[in-house]
């Protein structure tokens, strides 16, 4: 690690773990062309030493790249500066940074590396990744951002943690096998297998091995992602850790969840009364399978209600009375009225809706961004109307369906009303700094 | 309900209605669209089939008597009102629509005027928060009126500004 006026480098081997795809894809490109040539009888020697160069230059590109990379944390920001042909530098003011990850892919832990990932509000392409750090040092980075993110001293090392909760393996297969679109996929399969013993033939063969490969790839590649899920808290708030072959740790720092959602998908609710906790977090407009954006992926609901209880801090969903939608509400929503309902108190608003896979909204009247009030026609003939709470972009995304349209119009007044007042008692965005007197964190 | 969509000034907050030229912009591009579409068409027609041109032409004048009584009743509709810690915005006259953003919730207050508004002397308003859905967007606004507007916005966001 070189230094320069607390500067710092990025781990050396960085440029051969981020070179390696490009390395593998001129091998893939070089051996699919040697054996096309090979039928011509071309020479495959110029194309080795294509492929030659190609892995150099790619490998040359990393190198520069990391040499031109360097880090540092100087009066609570931190400092990026990157890029080869296009220099950029970045500072992230930790007092707004929404959550951090440690990432390690299979390559880059085999090598005992980590990525390091800071998530600011700032919309897509905001968020901060350094690429690659040894393991040791990307922990002890983190508890620093960390520690100036709270207020704290930069020094004041990694906060003890208590775990709250953790998915048995047994569980997790069990719930990934019990969803409807894998189950689905297994049916499929198995009228395939039927078909293929009594006609036979490739065609059916390869059709059952898509539709395998199709229906169970998402279902295997979630269960991948979330083998050995563990939740844990600590003064620096939650901790989501997570992952069999590519490990996630996940650090959401008080006061940063945005919102959360408890879902019930139909066979997990009538089986096993099982749920999943998704959350929002603000600069989490992340990749793909939202891995980020689940914080227990089943559970039973009493644990997940425990879980709640300590990310939202004074949330007691028994405590909130849900009012149901009225009935007039089946002509706009026939399948989903039943389920229908709301509810608020001084600090939360709870609203369920979904008759399959039923999901129940949770958001914080200070995280609450704005409020809208839509009315359709068909709505407005039969006095309805519904409220939409936005949140920050996320899985979860509150709405109050189909209520009484005066009802609606006191939700959209009272719900302005106890957002100002929520958010001049909430907690400071230096979580460890100064409380405010009536204890926010409850 | 009807408090937040009641006629223009009838409600305690007092709402500013946007300016009439919204609705004569809308206009234009109605006319513009129809004129394009029809004219060719009824144009075609009529060298061979007088009845059919005539039917073509009958039609876009009732697309556009339609569309001439909608717009106005639409652009009508807009409305915003100033509160102490918010921002309501409302449109729409069947499909009716009300946001209110607080001030210490925007991250960014942005004035934008195409071409086709600037001819008009328009110009739209919008306002950003965390949250994508957050559709807080006043068009058909004067300039200056609209340059006012977002510095005052953007200084009562300063002063009630609370992170996320």
């Amino acid at each position: 690690m070189a230094t320069l006026e607390g500067r710092h480098r990025l781990h050396p081997l960085s440029a051969l773990v981020r070179g390696w795809k490009v390395v593998v894809a001129f091998l893939a490109f070089a051996a699919q062309q040697g054996i096309e040539r090979a039928g011509r009888g071309l020479d495959a020697r110029h194309l080795l030493v294509l492929a030659g160069a190609g892995v150099t230059l790619s490998l040359l590109y990393g190198w520069a790249s990391w040499v031109v990379t360097r880090y540092s944390v100087q009066d609570g920001h931190l400092r990026v500066d990157t890029g080869v042909l296009f220099r950029s530098s970045r500072r992230v003011r930790l007092d707004r940074l929404q959550a951090i990850d440690v990432l390690r892919p299979v390559l880059a832990r085999a090598l005992g590396l980590a990525e390091l990932r800071l998530d600011v509000a700032g919309g897509r392409g905001s968020h901060v990744t350094l690429t690659y750090l040894s393991d040791s040092e990307a922990l002890a980075l983190r508890a620093e951002l960390l520690a100036l993110a709270a207020g704290l001293d930069a020094d004041a090392g990694e906060a003890p943690e208590r775990v709250l909760a953790r998915v048995e393996l047994g569980d997790l297969a069990l719930a990934h096998l019990l969803c409807l679109d894998t189950l689905a996929g297994i049916l499929a399969m198995l009228g395939l297998g039927v078909a293929a013993a009594r006609i036979g033939g490739p065609g059916v063969v390869a059709a059952l091995v898509s539709v395998a490969l199709a229906t169970l790839a998402p279902a295997a590649r979630r269960f991948l992602s979330h083998y050995g899920f563990l939740v844990a808290e600590s003064p620096d708030g939650l901790r989501v850790r997570h992952g069999l072959l590519e490990t996630l740790a996940h650090t959401v720092p008080p006061g940063r969840v945005q919102a959360v959602a408890i879902v019930e998908p139909l066979l997990w609710r009538r089986l096993r009364g099982w749920c999943r906790v998704e959350l929002n977090v603000a600069g989490h407009v992340g990749p793909g399978d939202g891995s980020q954006s689940v914080l227990l992926p089943v559970a039973t609901r009493q644990v997940a209600l425990d879980l709640l209880a300590r990310a939202l801090p004074g949330l007691d969903l028994a405590a909130i009375p849900l009012s149901a939608a009225p009935r007039r509400a089946r002509w706009v929503d026939p399948v989903g009225q039943p389920v229908l309902a709301a509810g608020a108190d001084e600090r939360f608003l709870v609203t369920r809706h979904g008759r399959i896979t039923r999901r129940t909204d949770i958001v914080a009247h200070e995280r609450t961004q704005s409020v809208r009030l839509r009315q359709g026609w068909l709505q407005r003939r039969l006095g309805l109307a519904t409220v939409h709470l936005d949140s920050t972009p996320g899985p979860v995304s509150p709405r109050v369906a189909h209520r009484d349209a005066g009802e609606a119009a006191l939700i959209v007044a009272s719900q302005a009303e106890r957002a100002r007042r929520a958010r001049a008692s909430a907690l400071p965005e230096r979580w460890m700094t100064a409380r405010p007197q009536d204890g926010g964190t409850g | 309900m009807d408090e937040w969509f009641g006629r223009t000034g009838e409600q305690p907050d007092t709402w500013t209605p946007v300016s009439p030229r919204l609705a004569w912009l809308r206009r234009t591009v109605l006319l513009g669209l129809v004129a394009v579409s029809a004219l060719p068409a009824a144009g075609i027609l009529s060298g061979r089939a007088t009845v059919l041109g005539w039917l073509v032409g009958l039609l876009a004048v009732a697309v556009l008597g339609i569309g001439w009584v909608l717009l106005g009743r639409n652009a009508r509709s807009w409305a915003y009102a100033e509160r102490a810690d918010d921002l309501l915005v409302r449109h729409g006259v069947l499909y009716r629509r009300l946001v209110v953003v607080p001030y210490g919730r925007m991250q960014l207050v942005e004035v934008s005027a195409g071409p086709l508004h600037r001819w008009f002397d328009l110009a739209t308003v919008q306002l950003h928060t965390a949250a994508a859905s957050t559709d807080a967007r006043i068009p058909g606004l004067r300039p200056v009126a609209a340059a006012v507007l977002r510095d005052r916005l953007a200084a009562r966001g300063e002063a009630r500004s609370a992170g996320l």
